[in-house]
């Protein structure tokens, strides 16, 4: 019993616990089949998955409530899921389907679902940044108790819109939460060549900003934070920098031979900073409870494989619709 | 029939709108207490308070990009950008986000953003604060683009860019913000993508926008001296273009000026020459003249911003080249 009052630490049940794990393997298993058909030359355009850093999507994701909004980055594949959006959905728009969650128009970079208050993927660095604050200026001045949500890089902490951003978000008191998945690297570049300082919460500080740090590979943690953050950008005290300290365990995009570090550090990573061995640790579940979620997460991934596959390919002439309203 | 300047008529519509409608609302900066830096939005923080005319940070792209969420909320925004100069500091949340959620959306989203701007020369400000930039934007698909020359063309254009379902960068003129005009009680909507003949003609058709339709149409007067029938046509919206109007004029006239008063090298005024080329081909006397800025910045000295910024003697050369006459040179 000792054993598994120290896993109920934080006061997570395991039942709420193993939905967070389940969530975070879809994420993982998603993008290591995303990077296996990109290989085979199923997948067009340019990739970028998550894999390591969805304790930070599950975390926040879950800490959001119906009609908050957010936005994403280049690497939205795990965002997207952690929200809800349907496998096949996001899949079916990696092929390039009308079935896909951007009817074919976006891509994986420009993945949309208003329905799950997704405000759009971001191709350009700190891009969605902005827009975020703009909604969440509008839920405040309709006094409605909604939240809006940016994800981005510690790479985005360098570029003007995150520093406008933020300026005119705690200026107005709006409420964003600013989530910053550290992953220490932008694109190739270690935070050592793009970064001057190490503590990003700095950056959020010096504005006035409320800001939290987390440790992001530990999804019970960041949810917790996240649970924090939202609560208080909801309660009207204004929006909250959440600093994710978190880790890539791939290359920049897929097929990235990621000759800017060592194999090594890769290694050291995978061995010591993924996020679901972390979860893995806190469960008290058998192998066979393990191998059970583990089929049922495949079978959902080999069924977004078929499903888009199955699906429907654009008209070429229907790149002329959807321009204007 | 009240009389509004330009100015007025700007701000007319803007709190006609926000009178009518909670989901309106503006920002910019020195928009508030100081009226805007052209006092277009004077008196409007005492009407509407602090929340809906909203003094903001220098910082256009986080402004255009607030603009741009709440749009997507639902929301109609209306962001003034103080110089057109400075619409280059928002280029990204403009070109890569205002003007292309909905497209990359698949449809599921609008931005209903009205970006309100102005520029121009004739008060020698230098290079970084009297620039014609509407080209830029006019390339871009998905943005909307207004230039309105009246009182009563901007109150009726703006009305509509600010219900129009998509981003309109709506450009306004300095010069032509004391101009004054009668306008109905009633503010009339003018549709987007119509465009306007102002004066008709049977020899030449000048298409003017901003300033130059002023400039045009005392053009048209002198060269009516002359003997030469000027038709002046303001499109008023540049994307979607009156391509209609437009080529419908130059098949009864048979010869074409554009005017504008950014650069002519790359402007706007070679697509209208192209629409005119390629749909009036069989009717056309003459080549296409271009009328506007030489290929420089603009400079500061008085008398070289006269130089380089055109004119009505500019466009009447132009109208004297379409019929053969050199201006006895």
């Amino acid at each position: 019993m000792a054993k598994v009052e120290s896993k109920k630490r934080g006061g997570l049940s395991q039942e709420r616990l193993r939905g967070l794990y389940r969530e975070m393997l879809l994420i993982r298993r998603f993008e290591e089949r995303v990077e296996e058909r990109f290989r085979a030359g199923d997948l067009s355009g340019f990739l970028h998955v998550a894999i390591g850093q969805e304790a930070v999507a599950v975390g926040v994701c879950q800490a959001m409530a119906d009609g908050d909004v957010f936005a994403s980055t280049h690497r939205a594949h795990a965002h997207a899921l952690a929200r809800g959006m349907h496998p096949n959905a996001l899949m079916a728009e990696l092929y390039g389907k009308t079935e896909g969650c951007s009817h074919g128009y976006g891509g994986s970079m420009h993945l949309y679902d208003v329905e799950i208050g997704f405000l759009g993927a971001n191709a350009v660095v700190g891009g969605g940044l902005p827009a975020i604050t703009g909604a969440a200026l509008a839920f405040k001045l309709r006094k409605e108790p909604r939240v809006a949500v940016a994800f981005f890089g510690d790479g985005a902490t360098n570029i003007g819109t995150f520093h406008e951003s933020l300026n005119l978000g705690q200026l107005w008191q709006v409420p964003a939460v600013y989530v910053c998945e550290n992953n220490h690297y932008a694109e190739s570049t270690p935070a050592s060549q793009q970064l001057p300082i190490k503590d990003l919460a700095k950056r959020a500080v010096a504005f006035g900003m409320h800001s939290i740090t987390v440790e992001g590979q530990d999804v019970e943690e960041v949810l917790r934070a996240a649970d924090r953050a939202l609560e208080y950008a909801r309660s009207g005290k204004g929006p909250v920098f959440l600093l994710c300290e978190t880790y890539r365990l791939v290359g920049h995009y897929v097929g990235d031979p990621q000759v800017y570090r060592p194999k090594e550090e890769v290694k050291e990573l995978r061995d010591t900073q993924d996020p679901l061995d972390r979860v893995r640790a806190k469960l008290d579940l058998s192998d066979e409870d393990f191998e059970a979620i583990d089929r049922e997460v495949e079978e959902l991934v080999d069924a977004s494989v078929e499903f888009a596959k199955a699906g429907t390919d654009p008209k070429p002439e229907d790149a002329l619709k959807n321009i204007y309203a | 029939m009240p009389e509004l300047t330009y100015r007025e008529a700007v701000r007319d519509a803007l709190s006609r709108a926000m009178r009518e409608d909670d989901d309106v609302f503006i920002m910019g900066e020195d928009i508030a207490e100081m009226g805007g830096s052209m006092a277009v939005t004077q008196g409007m923080l005492a009407e509407f308070g602090p929340e809906r005319v909203r003094n903001t940070p220098i910082s256009e792209m986080a402004i255009v990009g607030a603009g741009i969420g709440a749009a997507m909320q639902g929301m109609r925004p209306i962001v003034e950008i103080m110089y057109e100069d400075f619409t280059t500091l928002a280029m990204e949340q403009i070109v890569n986000q205002a003007a292309k959620h909905r497209y990359m959306s698949g449809g599921q989203l609008k931005v209903p953003l009205t970006v309100r701007t102005q520029g121009g020369a004739g008060w020698s400000p230098g290079a970084q604060h009297a620039q014609q930039v509407e080209a830029w934007f006019v390339h871009v698909p998905g943005l909307k683009v207004v230039f309105a020359s009246t009182p009563t063309d901007v109150r009726g254009l703006l009305w509509s860019s600010i219900y129009d379902d998509n981003t309109v960068i709506f450009f306004e003129h300095r010069i032509l913000y004391p101009i004054k005009e009668d306008v109905p009680e009633e503010l009339e909507p003018i549709p987007l993508g119509r465009a306007r003949v102002h004066r008709e003609g049977e020899d030449v058709t000048v298409v003017a926008t901003g300033r130059l339709v002023h400039e045009a149409l005392k053009a048209a007067g002198e060269a009516e001296g002359e003997g030469i029938s000027v038709e002046v046509v303001d499109p008023r919206t540049l994307q979607p273009l009156d391509e209609e109007t437009i080529v419908a004029s130059v098949k009864k006239t048979n010869r074409c000026v554009v005017a504008h008063e950014a650069v002519v090298r790359m402007g706007f005024g070679a697509e209208v020459a192209a629409v005119v080329q390629h749909q009036a081909f069989d009717w056309l006397d003459a080549p296409v003249e271009r009328v506007g800025s030489k290929f420089t910045p603009i400079p500061f000295a008085p008398v070289m911003e006269q130089f380089v910024v055109p004119q009505a003697s500019d466009v009447l050369d132009a109208i004297r080249a379409t019929v053969g006459r050199s201006n006895g040179r």
